[in-house]
């Protein structure tokens, strides 16, 4: 047993043993150093199962050396290590960047608690993405839930409990949908196993359960995705959370769930069920592109930065939905380079914003006046990253547009594509809003100057080191774009299992090894 | 020699330019001037190459698949890159004088942001490929909007607010999907001989395309996009002149000229007449815009207006689908960037000299600017084309392509838009000389009291004693010996303009 075979479990195990040690820590600064060294060891597990699965290379882990179907499997291929990697690589900056940026915001004897919140999310939420287990999905789902109930919950605003129950209510039937989707299909199938599962569909002998199981399933996942019209917890969450939180979430909880909703309809489910016999683009396609040409216009009307950015969020989540839906490998690649790419593109903006709300106690965009002046380097991480959120060429955002466009074009889908641009227009009239205000306006306050500092330098470093890498990977978008055809490589081949013969149905237990 | 070195000198610069700041103004000034004669010396090594048939490039940065980043020179290319390096330095050379007497402010900024602007254009001057020339164009747009807000004033912010959304717009929203759908249809971005698009795509879908092309490149301001033209003429004069009369807009149309060369290729344009619809919208703008021209009392205003019209010339070359034509724009980008740039000078020799902007104050100024108003008198005749002045020569060359697909009828409206710009702008230097001075205010003398004595505290250089006994009152010697510049090249390639047709001539059609 070398120690490479024990790099799945190791990613769960790292975060999750953090946890209980930034309890007992009792010490915000110890927390926070448990943490990032938690974070760090994560990204750098994740980056090796990135280099090994690169090849199309399939890691199975099984846990405790309980064989699957019975025991709980980790399945490892590109499309769920790029995505390990983007949860724990935004969670390492983040938290770089939390030093400074949560200590205004959380009060100083609840540190401990932030980063044991921010453990366990973490651990969630790559437990999320690891598992081939569809029930082990859940009780993932539900731990980086709770804690981010949590972690929404400590923001300063009275409004965060308001925010932080909502997100319960909605994360919980969510969650719910989930389960009894999980369920029925466990009454189809049999089996918990995803590849068990993906093999077992196709025999199952009660077509209808696997229906029912499928429309939970998409229910369920669109709420956690947030995908438009589901998506009404998030501007909540985003607002009143404390900036540090949203800066994390927003790279990754969504796209998380947006990971699960890939795998059950392209893996498990398969493609020809999902979008042959069960139509789910044309459910999706409409909503996604309903979702970002709506919430494009939403979020030009918003008074708030971070809520702006919120409805941002909604919208572009809408391009991967819609890039998924073409299911074809430009459409997915596509889909998987926006994930990646939209995680670095809106953690930076939020962390941004984190900066001006360190230094002004709010974010509202009418009052940014005067930014320019007395934050220049916060104010020009904002331009930067929000000509990446338009998709200005030599930014991320370009590859991740460029492709979707495309993508859409090769379809025949004229007015998609139109779309896209129309939305994408939208957001440089609300980014170009709010930069037009930061460098034009004089501030309002009484005597016309704005006395406040630039950002601390632990807080700018980390923001500008995910700008950094927008624009590489705006110049070298073959770094990203070749993991993410790999991945709908990956996805497009179909079940993670071939098909049982329906004889040994029932019989076989070690399926789809 | 590989076009990448082109980026150098602009971008080398930068540093210089921070480091010597204002405090050391003359040393910045200084590096830039040398950095443009460095500039200018490899556009000249990559003519050299060009003209013997060679087409140097650089080697390609792959983005996204087989789409890269790569440079290559071709002659169209080389010939805009010749004329906006040459315009960098006489235009450095200009702001010296202007931006000093006029005491601009963050001057260092405005540097450094025009050294991007012409690092930029040399991008989009040798893109190799669409994907290259959307990220020049995107480039040039973005370094050029601090430029056109460099006042800071009201006036100036909501200029640059129309500047950046309709440049912004039209990219993103037409020629971007423009480029995306091309490389969709034939799998490549490249320009090549001949072009990629075939006729077997559909004259519907070319047309559709042309469209995109055509109304995306905003910067080429064709009608309805146009009006951010006029909108950027807030920026000081030397922007005005290099990157509203040259740069920026020439950018433009030279795409234009580029795609429908290498992308749609002479002959499937031809064939399939998919640029036909827009030639119409094209000759309405040239002739539209002229008439606005004559409403315009502020001459800026009307330069602006001028250039609109004056662009739409070579957007109809471009669509006429004849390498006559083609060729006739290419030497059109040249001898109009020569001709308006020096009436921009002259505008803004006005402005620092005699304080006047509006067309109706200039009577008389003809005794007290005579160089100045000679300078404008040849820029106008170079705009309008008639001899002596080189405009003849590509007015000629785009009249003769309309002859090759028939559309003859758009010589009709060529004829009468030379009519047209003969009523607008020659009247100014006619008013300069042979209308009296008005009878002198005594705030107008303090005025250019004021800035005589400003600019003989650093310039000595030329303005002589013998000037002032004159009673002339021109701009600052650099800035004259711009203006002088320009308007003898103006004339130099009516007598004399071998050279871009021996350039052109190695354009490869198919």
């Amino acid at each position: 047993m070398n120690f490479f075979d024990q790099v799945p479990a190791l990613q769960i195990a790292v975060p999750l043993i953090g946890a209980p040690v930034c309890v007992l820590l009792r010490n915000g600064r110890a927390a926070w150093a448990v943490t990032q060294f938690c974070s760090v060891i994560c990204t750098l597990l994740s980056c090796m199962l990135v280099a090994a699965t690169r090849d199309g290379t399939v890691i199975r882990y099984e846990l405790g050396s309980w064989s699957a179907p019975s025991g709980i499997e980790y399945y490892v291929d590109i499309v769920n290590a790029s995505v390990l990697l983007v949860v724990s690589f935004i969670s390492a900056i983040v938290c770089l960047y939390a030093y400074r940026g949560a200590e205004k915001e959380i009060q100083q004897d609840k540190h401990y608690l932030f980063y044991t919140g921010w453990l366990l999310c973490i651990t969630g939420l790559l437990g999320i993405v690891i598992t081939g287990d569809a029930f082990n999905a859940f009780v993932f789902l539900e731990i980086s839930s709770l804690a981010t109930y949590l972690l929404i919950s400590l923001g300063p605003d009275r409004n965060s409990l308001t925010a932080a129950f909502r997100y319960l209510i909605m994360g919980s039937i969510g969650a719910s949908f989930i389960l009894i989707g999980v369920g029925f299909l466990f009454a189809a199938t049999g089996s918990l196993n995803m590849a068990d599962i993906s093999a077992r569909i196709p025999i199952a002998d009660s077509p209808r359960t696997v229906l029912v199981a499928f429309s939970f399933l998409t229910v369920g996942l669109m709420i956690k995705a947030a995908i438009f019209p589901l998506h009404a917890w998030l501007a909540n969450a985003y607002h009143y959370a404390p900036v540090t939180v949203t800066a994390l979430l927003s790279g990754t909880a969504t796209k998380v769930s947006l990971y699960l909703l890939l795998r059950f309809f392209f893996n498990v489910f398969g493609i020809q069920f999902s979008f042959g016999q069960m139509l789910l683009n044309y459910v999706l396609l409409p909503a996604a592109i309903a979702g970002f040409v709506l919430m494009s216009v939403v979020a030009l009307y918003q008074s708030d930065l971070r809520r702006m950015l919120a409805y941002s969020s909604v919208a572009q989540i809408g391009y991967i939905v819609a890039g998924i839906c073409l299911v074809s490998p430009l459409g997915i690649s596509a889909g998987i380079v926006h994930i990646i790419n939209h995680a670095l593109i809106k953690s930076a903006l939020f962390m941004a914003t984190g900066c001006i709300v360190y230094r002004l106690g709010h974010a509202h965009i009418q009052s940014l006046g005067g930014m320019a002046k007395q934050m220049p380097i916060t104010t020009a991480a904002f331009i930067a990253s929000g000509l990446s959120l338009i998709g200005v060429p030599l930014t991320a955002g370009f590859i991740s547009k460029f492709n979707l466009i495309a993508a859409m074009l090769e379809q025949g889908w004229w007015i998609g594509a139109a779309l896209i641009l129309a939305s994408s227009l939208m957001a440089t009239l609300y980014i170009g809003r709010v930069v037009e205000i930061m460098i034009f306006r004089k501030p309002r306050t009484s005597t016309g100057t704005l006395e406040v500092n630039e950002a601390p330098m632990q807080m700018l470093i980390p923001l500008w080191l995910l700008i950094a890498l927008s624009i590489v990977f705006g110049i070298f978008g073959n770094e990203t774009l070749s993991i993410a055809s790999a991945g709908a490589e990956r996805l497009l081949t179909g079940p993670l299992a071939p098909a049982l013969v329906p004889e040994s149905a029932y019989l076989s237990t070690g399926a789809g090894q | 020699m590989n076009p990448l070195w082109t980026l150098l000198p602009p971008l080398a610069v930068i540093p210089f330019i921070l480091f010597f700041g204002e405090k050391r103004r003359n040393l910045r000034e200084l590096s830039i001037i040398v950095a443009g004669f460095v500039l200018l010396f490899i556009n000249n090594r990559i003519y050299n190459d060009v003209v013997q048939g060679a087409s140097p490039e650089s080697g390609s940065l792959a983005m996204m698949g087989e789409l890269s980043m790569k440079l290559s020179a071709e002659p169209i290319g080389n010939l805009f890159a010749l004329l906006a390096s040459f315009l960098w330095v006489i235009t450095t050379v200009y702001s010296i004088g202007y931006m000093r007497s006029h005491k601009e402010i963050n001057q260092t900024r405005f540097y450094i942001c025009f050294a991007i602007a012409i690092a930029a254009v040399m991008s989009a001057a040798y893109a190799d490929n669409l994907l290259t020339l959307f990220i020049a164009y995107e480039a040039l747009t973005l370094s050029t909007l601090p430029l056109v807000t460099h006042a800071g004033t009201d006036a100036a912010r909501q200029g640059g607010k129309t500047y950046i959304r309709l440049l912004m717009g039209t990219s993103i929203g037409l020629l971007m999907p423009a480029v995306i759908w091309t490389f969709v249809l034939t799998g490549t971005t490249d320009f090549e001989a001949g072009g990629i698009l075939g006729p077997e795509i559909g004259t519907t879908t070319l047309a559709i395309l042309a469209g995109l092309y055509v109304f995306g490149i905003g910067k080429a301001a064709i009608m309805p996009f146009h009006r951010w033209l006029p909108a950027a003429m807030v920026a000081p004069t030397p922007v005005s002149a290099l990157l509203h009369a040259v740069a920026v807009v020439k950018t433009g149309v030279f795409a234009l000229l580029k795609i429908a060369t290498y992308t749609f290729g002479v002959d499937t344009l031809a064939a399939s007449g998919a640029g036909e619809w827009i030639l119409w919208i094209a000759t309405f703008t040239v002739l539209a815009s002229s008439l606005i021209a004559f409403t315009k009392d502020n001459l800026k205003a009307r330069l602006a207006y001028s250039t609109v019209s004056q662009l739409s010339y070579i957007i109809i070359a471009a669509l006429l689908a004849s390498s006559t034509a083609i060729t006739g724009g290419a030497m059109h980008i040249v001898m109009h960037g020569f001709a308006k740039i020096t009436l921009f000078f002259c505008a803004g020799a006005i402005l620092v000299a005699a304080h006047k902007t509006l067309i109706s104050e200039l009577d008389g100024l003809g005794k007290t600017m005579p160089i100045t108003m000679v300078a404008f008198t040849i820029g106008s005749l170079g705009i309008i084309g008639l001899p002596p002045a080189s405009g003849l020569w590509s007015k000629l060359m785009i009249a003769q392509g309309t002859l090759d697909n028939g559309y003859i009828w758009i010589i009709a409206v060529l004829m009468l838009s030379t009519l047209l710009n003969i009523g607008y702008l020659l009247v100014i230097p006619l008013r300069a000389f042979f209308k009296p001075l008005p009878a002198p205010q005594s705030e107008d003398n303090h005025h250019s009291h004021d800035s005589t004595h400003a600019s003989d505290e650093s310039y000595d250089l030329l303005s002589s004693n013998s000037m002032q006994a004159a009673g002339w009152q021109e701009a600052p010697a650099p800035s004259l010996w711009a203006i002088v510049m320009t308007s003898s090249v103006v004339i130099l390639l009516f007598f004399y303009p071998a050279p871009l047709v021996e350039l052109l001539e190695q354009v490869q059609w198919r």
